[in-house]
């Protein structure tokens, strides 16, 4: 068993998530099951290939160039006004569950 | 109106002509859909007032005599993962039902600038995370062929509302296999393009590598028309390619003798059902008939996919979903007292099990202590399955394999073993990771009538081969069909 009922609650955590203790219990056999398939990914030596984030790193990055210029490829020009329009505000917050129609509103975030 | 086998060439000329009117025809469509969808459930909303706003304007068109767009009067739906203005948009999921979205997909846009009409949205997986349509929070699709079983997911709504007439095509989206697998288990046409070929702004993000939207049609020509119009640059989208756009309907007829077709072994080993099998070595004879010079070729680290898949595609999930919270919109968990428990509750209580699953698995593989071993390793694994179809791409044109191992399972039958239902994705996750184009076309059925597809593999941004190849097989396919039943007719007739 790679993943205990303690891990478990500590992802859960950091993915903001609380889940049931039935759902903890399930999860611990879920994730140990899956990931003893993905366990099978160490049969291979990767140390000399290089890892691929996206498919675009094959497509458009001009290695002959330095940093951010290398990704040239995936920018554009500057609309006229500088940046493009944003939503104006009220259909910003239109699906919000909370709002004082000017801010989103969220419970107390520090208890006194 | 006849709606079974209606094409978008057909829906479009009937509208030109003027033998019925956009309006008319998406009227059809409705009261198809009221009649049988409650026992299918492809659809989520209908968007009425939006599709015959927009069909009245198409009818305007055809009156002054004018030219229509090549999707002009054409009724269509959408996946329910593509945000559509005003139009409630939920991704299958409880966090999202009372969504409606300020904004349009690109490619929603696109389709109605070309005068599609559309119907409404298509119920999917929780935000396309299933390969059977029953993690939606709403409803299971029913798959059209066999009401026991399932449509594939997670566009099982698209597949089923193309197959069952109640749209002339459909978008859909494909992380892992989520257009071309449901297209396989209902008996139609799905298309990933190239990753890149089509924007994805508007597609509520699942996992931002690996997302690519396509069409569900009934032909492969329609395929072609639509990718076409949906195909291209967009400012909006950083990742959507400076590629010019080919005509791939005009080049859907040219010949394909000569090509060269991939056959890898690594796909039809263990786990292929037998008459899978069968009816895809038969369409590789086929196209063998045709002229295409068939060759063997090796993808010899296929069988990394699905865990590489299950890494790097959870890994990008617990990342965009985590902007679910339930401050900016969306469902808020009520009587939560602080901000976090009121997070933590709204997540809780929104997300189903299997978007749980992958939060939790994704944020594992990403957590200190575990990066380099699990999402560094699936990366540096990507690279080499993405060399492999490079190696054999230098040999031929396109490959062809079984889109699915197995035709349509029943409803039920996988869900409580999320592994077995992961491995429905074996023969289609490689191509996302790749991000080359696949094409799934019908290629025969079971003894129990359900059908098969033929998956057709390409290099990137070469959609026209492999649409080609497709169309080509399609069309021998409907002559030997017609040659078979005036057969039968022939001896029915030498009997008496």
């Amino acid at each position: 068993m790679k993943v205990t009922e303690k891990d478990v609650a500590y992802v859960a955590d950091l993915a903001n998530l609380e889940l049931t203790q039935s759902e903890r219990e399930r999860m611990v056999r879920d994730l140990n099951s899956i990931l003893e398939h993905i366990d099978s990914l160490n049969e291979l030596d990767t140390t000399t290939v290089p890892p691929m984030a996206q498919i675009s790193d094959r497509l458009g990055v001009d290695e002959s160039r330095q940093g951010s210029e290398r990704f040239a490829y995936a920018s554009r020009d500057d609309l006229h006004e500088g940046l493009r329009k944003s939503l104006p505000h009220e259909v910003a917050l239109a699906n919000a569950p909370d709002t004082d129609r000017t801010f989103f509103e969220v419970p107390k975030v520090i208890e006194r | 109106m006849e709606l079974r086998s209606l094409t978008i060439d057909d829906a479009r000329s009937t509208v030109q002509q003027r033998k019925a009117s956009a309006v008319s025809l998406a009227e059809s469509f409705y009261t198809k859909i009221q009649t049988d969808d409650p026992k299918i459930g492809a659809y989520l909303t209908l968007s009425k007032e939006r599709a015959f706003a927009k069909a009245a304007e198409i009818d305007k068109l055809a009156e002054k005599g004018e030219r229509l767009p090549p999707l002009g009067g054409v009724p269509v739906a959408i996946k329910d993962v593509m945000v559509t203005k005003g139009v409630r948009t939920t991704a299958g999921s409880k966090i999202l039902g009372n969504y409606i979205p300020p904004y349009d997909c690109t490619a929603v846009s696109r389709l109605e600038a070309a005068g599609a009409i559309v119907l409404g949205k298509l119920n999917c997986d929780e935000f396309a995370m299933g390969s059977s349509n029953e993690n939606s929070a709403w409803k299971p699709v029913h798959n059209p062929s066999d009401l026991s079983r399932v449509p594939g997911g997670s566009s099982g709504g698209a597949a089923a509302a193309v197959a069952a007439d109640m749209a002339v095509a459909a978008l859909g989206s494909d992380t892992g296999g989520s257009i071309r697998q449901p297209a396989s288990f209902c008996g139609v046409v799905g298309l990933m393009p190239t990753y890149g070929r089509v924007s994805r702004y508007g597609l509520i993000a699942f996992a931002s590598s690996l997302d690519h939207i396509g069409p569900l049609t009934k032909t492969v020509r329609d395929a072609a028309t639509i990718l076409g119009v949906i195909a291209g640059r967009d400012p909006m989208d950083s990742t959507s390619a400076e590629v010019p756009v080919p005509n791939y309907v005009g080049e859907l007829e040219k010949p394909v003798s000569g090509l060269k077709i991939g056959v890898a072994k690594e796909y039809f080993g263990e786990g292929l059902d037998g008459e899978v099998r069968k009816a895809v070595e038969a369409a590789i004879q086929k196209l063998a008939g045709l002229g295409c010079e068939v060759v063997e070729v090796s993808l010899p680290h296929s069988k990394y996919a699905i865990p590489t898949y299950y890494i790097v595609a959870t890994a990008e999930a617990s990342s965009n979903l985590a902007r679910f919270d339930g401050v900016r919109y969306g469902f808020r968990a009520p009587e939560a007292h602080t901000l976090s428990q009121m997070y933590r509750c709204t997540r809780d209580l929104g997300f189903g099990a299997e978007v749980k699953r992958r939060i939790m698995l994704g944020t594992y593989a990403l957590s200190a202590g575990y990066y380099d071993a699990y999402y560094l390793k699936a990366q540096r694994v990507r690279t080499l399955l993405t060399r492999d179809f490079e190696d054999a791409f230098r040999k031929v044109d396109a490959i062809v394999t079984p889109t699915s191992p197995t035709a349509a399972f029943k409803l039920g039958e996988k869900v409580d073993d999320p592994l077995a239902m992961y491995l429905a994705d074996i023969y289609t996750v490689t191509a996302d990771l790749a991000g080359i184009p696949g094409i799934s076309v019908p290629c025969g059925e079971t003894r129990e009538n359900l059908p098969i597809g033929l998956q057709i593999l390409g290099k990137h941004f070469d959609e026209a081969t492999i649409l080609r190849v497709a169309h080509a097989y399609e069309m021998s396919r409907e002559k030997s069909e017609v040659r078979s039943q005036s057969a039968e007719v022939n001896q029915h007739h030498s009997v008496t």
